[in-house]
């Protein structure tokens, strides 16, 4: 690559790929602006509308109307604690694949793969009536459950596919250094594995906050979502563009911040390796 | 490195993750299997018993069946197109030198991270509606009443548009991925051999993508076979069947209209369905393994 | 210190006997290198010595203790791996320390030990680095100084020059062999260069395919190769060996002759030829002469006035002609 580009066509590249940037990102910051509007300016003609005074109005109303927070928190202990919950199981399982692999550690990993692939749609039944008989319908406990199952099969592969990178010379390096297994973990593993959990901690709970079929069916009101909160929009109350908007933006901007900084990972984590 | 006691050790670590995923592969599983196969509707709890293929009878004769496979199969399609081919155009553009590059991959990155009903709500409202949406405004300002009803008139290219935009981010990054391992000295060998830029393009750099873009196309139709919220808060399938697919039609039958046998039937049509695409997509990411 | 006695060791993998049975006594304080080609189980060997393995069979002595069962840290060894293996988390002083640190030692204590094998290996000015920012020479002194903190009875090095280049691979071949002298402690040091073993060690032990082909020193093993394998992979440029009729004329299935032992003439000599590819080095000259026995290297002196194409005489010196039977032994 070390080739002087011509100006003019780094130009021409950076004018294309700008455009194309900003149309497809183009809804998003729309509705950021629509969220600053007052509701009767948000449904005027969008020159107009950009003209209209601006004001947190739609946020105030959001939050006072709607339990917006309730279901924020919501999301929050669905995403992070099934993410956790699935890297406590995982951890020792996705540690032991790689670092003490047996005959049948892949096709181990190919089931649980496997497992992923199941469409909801297919279990749809037995797990409603599961959750409607053990009371489980509409509530935290059952919803962190399902997601936890949902994305362990992601959870693993990930971290197999990191713990698989820590060369194994070092972990002998340092049992010859004297290590026992507390100690190797502690002072070696612990250390060089954290980058990776770190970053399918960060992957699953975006996942997890967007996972949008088990929440939704799931849930009624309690223990909904923001995903289930915001689908409840689609009734009339979805004309009230500015608080639609402010909702959504509140919605969206948490996991938006946390996925760009997760890019490169998030490859990793959705093609189980297959792409690094 | 393997002792026997490593490998015990092994085995305990292992246990809980391959427990927990086996009772949810089978006990569901199961369960449809079970159903499918039983007279079972909420709203007749007395009629009961063995219905034998009498399910998937009602379920594949049903008069949604039909619409149901032809919009799932021309939403999966649909999408995969605009994905696969727009992604990779994408990436070979964001993969030349420019000002702001880093900016602009966020901005092509951001509509995978918005949550599925909010995309979705989006479109339809702000954007789709005939007469405050975007669009809508923008017809009006050159001068029509209203502007197109895309809900109304075309709702599965209107579902298309919007799931297309949401997964067009993932192909783009996966693809930029793949292209950005390519060895820059194998494109300059391939110059001083004489190749032009397509002939680079079609030799060189579509074959070192090939396998990304399987991972594409497949793990894709995995998510987009069951695509759900989006149809939910739209169009509910609607008009009529115009944008029912198979995963919205198994939740009509089983929660809507309460008949849990037929809606049973109707989800292991979509395991297996499901299950077509999956044998593919495992042999790709198992070839992986082996490297 | 330093004794190390392997009696009857065996490993398997599965089926596959990797080692059928190694007896092999390593001394105090000698400098003992495993070379071989790559699969003859060099490595495997010294994973057991290290207790990275287990045994399938055998017994492993250490100053006369059984360690056969003991684990790695039990053992009193230090290992340098081939690709250094330093903890990339850890400054150079933490991982010099690490050893210390896992066997409890006082701070001072240790702090003063990293001080003082730093100043050793060249590495004060590196110290707070992490091995990330390091050439691979420096992380090569690194391992080393990681291993000789610990005051082992045995060092064990597992190929650990392979990665560095050429000019580096000398240097450092210089180094360990200079810490041999100063430290006097065991060495077992494994590589599949034959150069590296002969210029490094006390004692060689050649491997081939999991069992001892000969153990000697390096002058023993060039001067009476036990059999035609030894023969043919200790010394470079390579032994000449040639079968057939002028091994049968010397009563042998084969026959080796080092290039060097080869007498050029232009006029006369036991084995005509013509000379094809000439290696100039400045001090010696390697000529390539094809002959009715296959192509012969020949060591000449530095101006030797030979072309391309010229016809040459060979004449093997008598003394120096290794003579080997049809299974490949050398005729005493």
């Amino acid at each position: 690559m070390a080739r002087a580009v011509s100006a003019r066509r780094s130009l021409l590249t950076g004018i294309l790929a700008w455009t194309i940037g900003l149309v497809i990102f183009f809804p998003i910051l729309w509705i950021v602006v629509l969220s600053f509007k007052s509701e009767g300016d948000a449904i005027a003609a969008p020159l107009a509308m950009l003209r209209a005074p601006w004001t947190f109005e739609a946020y105030a109303e959001v939050q006072e109307r709607s339990d917006y927070f309730k279901h924020f928190w919501n999301s929050v202990v669905i995403s992070v604690g099934s993410t956790l919950i699935g890297l406590l199981i995982a951890i020792p399982a996705a540690w032991a694949m790689a670092f003490v692999p047996g005959r049948r550690t892949k096709d181990l990993l190919m089931w649980m793969l496997s497992t992923k692939m199941m469409p909801a749609a297919g279990v749809l039944v037995p797990m409603y009536l599961i959750f409607r008989d053990f009371g489980l319908l509409d509530t935290l406990a059952g919803l962190v459950g399902v997601l936890t199952l949902i994305n362990l099969p992601i959870i693993v592969w990930m971290l197999y596919t990191y713990f698989k990178e820590i060369p194994g010379e070092i972990l002998e390096a340092c049992r010859m250094d004297g290590a026992d297994l507390k100690r190797e973990i502690l002072y070696i593993l612990a250390p060089m594995a954290v980058p990776g959990i770190a970053s399918t901690l960060l992957l699953n709970v975006i996942l997890a906050w967007n996972e949008a079929f088990w929440t939704l069916r799931l849930t009624a009101s309690d223990a909904a979502p923001l995903t289930a909160f915001i689908a409840s929009y689609s009734s009339p109350e979805g004309l009230f563009y500015a608080k639609l908007s402010a909702a959504s933006v509140m919605a969206i901007a948490p996991i938006l911040i946390l996925g760009w900084f997760s890019q490169k990972q998030l490859v990793r984590g959705l093609t189980f390796g297959a792409v690094k | 490195m393997a002792t026997q006691h490593s490998r015990a050790a092994a085995r305990l670590m292992i246990s809980p993750a391959v427990g927990v995923l086996l009772i949810w592969m089978i006990v569901p599983l199961a369960m449809t299997l079970w159903f499918s196969f039983q007279q079972y509707n909420l709203l007749y709890p007395d009629r009961t018993g063995f219905a034998g293929w009498d399910n998937y009878r009602y379920f594949v004769t049903d008069f949604r069946f039909g619409a149901a496979i032809r919009n799932t199969l021309v939403l999966v399609l649909g999408v995969l197109a605009i994905t696969t081919i727009g992604g990779i155009l994408l990436a070979l553009l964001l993969d030349q030198p420019f000002r702001g590059q880093g900016i602009v991959r966020l901005l092509v990155l951001a509509p995978f991270f918005v949550m599925p009903t909010v995309s979705a709500l989006v479109w339809k409202n702000m954007f789709m509606n005939p007469v405050n949406g975007f669009f809508g405004h923008i017809a009006q300002a050159f001068g029509a009443q209203a502007g197109f009803d895309f809900l109304g008139q075309a709702p599965l290219m209107s579902v298309i548009i919007m799931v297309a935009w949401q997964w067009l981010p993932f192909a783009t990054l996966i693809l930029l991925t793949a292209l950005q391992s390519l060895d820059r000295e194998q494109i300059e060998a391939a110059e001083m051999d004489g190749a032009g830029a397509w002939s680079r393009f079609v030799y060189i750099v579509l074959p070192h993508m090939t396998r990304a873009i399987t991972v594409v196309i497949l793990i894709q139709t995995i998510f987009l076979l069951s695509v759900y919220a989006e149809i939910l808060v739209t169009t509910n399938g609607g008009p009529g069947t115009a944008s029912l697919n198979l995963p919205f039609l198994v939740y009509l039958a089983s929660i809507v209209d309460n008949d849990v046998g037929m809606g049973a039937a109707g989800g292991v049509i979509a395991i297996i369905l499901a299950n077509i695409v999956a044998f593919f997509l495992m042999r790709a990411i198992g070839k992986n393994l082996e490297t | 210190m330093g004794k190390i006695t392997l009696r009857n060791v065996q490993k398997r993998f599965g089926e596959v006997a990797v080692i059928p049975e190694i007896d092999l006594d390593i001394d105090e304080g000698e400098f003992v290198v495993f070379v071989g080609p790559s699969g003859c189980g060099k490595s495997t060997l010294l994973r057991l010595i290290a207790g990275l393995e287990d045994v399938s069979g055998g017994v492993i002595q250490i100053d006369g203790v059984d360690a056969t069962t003991l684990p790695p840290a039990k053992r009193g060894l230090a290992m340098v791996f081939q690709s250094y293996a330093l903890y990339p988390h850890m400054s150079v002083r933490r991982n010099i320390a690490f050893p210390l640190k896992m066997a409890g030692l006082p701070p001072d204590e240790i702090a003063r030990k990293v001080d003082a094998a730093a100043k050793v290996l060249n590495l004060s000015a590196y110290i707070d680095r992490r091995p990330g920012q390091l050439s691979g020479g420096q992380r090569q002194r690194v391992a080393i100084g990681r291993a000789i903190v610990r005051e082992p009875k045995a060092f064990l090095f597992d190929e650990p020059l392979s990665n560095l280049d050429a000019a580096l691979r000398v240097n450092m071949r210089l180094e360990i062999s200079e810490l041999h002298q100063t430290l006097k402690t065991t060495m077992v040091y494994v590589t599949h260069d034959q150069v590296e073993a002969m210029t490094m060690a006390d004692k060689i032990v050649v491997l081939n395919a999991g069992r001892v082909e000969q153990v000697g020193s390096p002058l023993e093993l060039y001067r009476t190769p036990r059999n035609v394998f030894v023969a043919g992979f200790i010394g470079s440029p390579k032994m000449n060996l040639i079968e057939g009729a002028a091994a049968a004329a010397e009563g042998a299935a084969t026959i080796g002759i080092r290039p060097e032992h080869l007498d050029i003439s232009s006029n006369a000599g036991t084995w005509a030829g013509t000379v094809g590819i000439s290696e100039h080095l400045g001090s010696d000259t390697f000529l390539h002469v094809h002959s009715d026995h296959g192509t012969l290297n020949v060591r000449a002196g530095g101006e030797v006035g030979l072309r391309h194409g010229d016809r040459v005489w060979l004449t093997p010196q008598a003394d120096k002609l290794h003579r080997f039977d049809a299974k490949g032994a050398r005729i005493i």
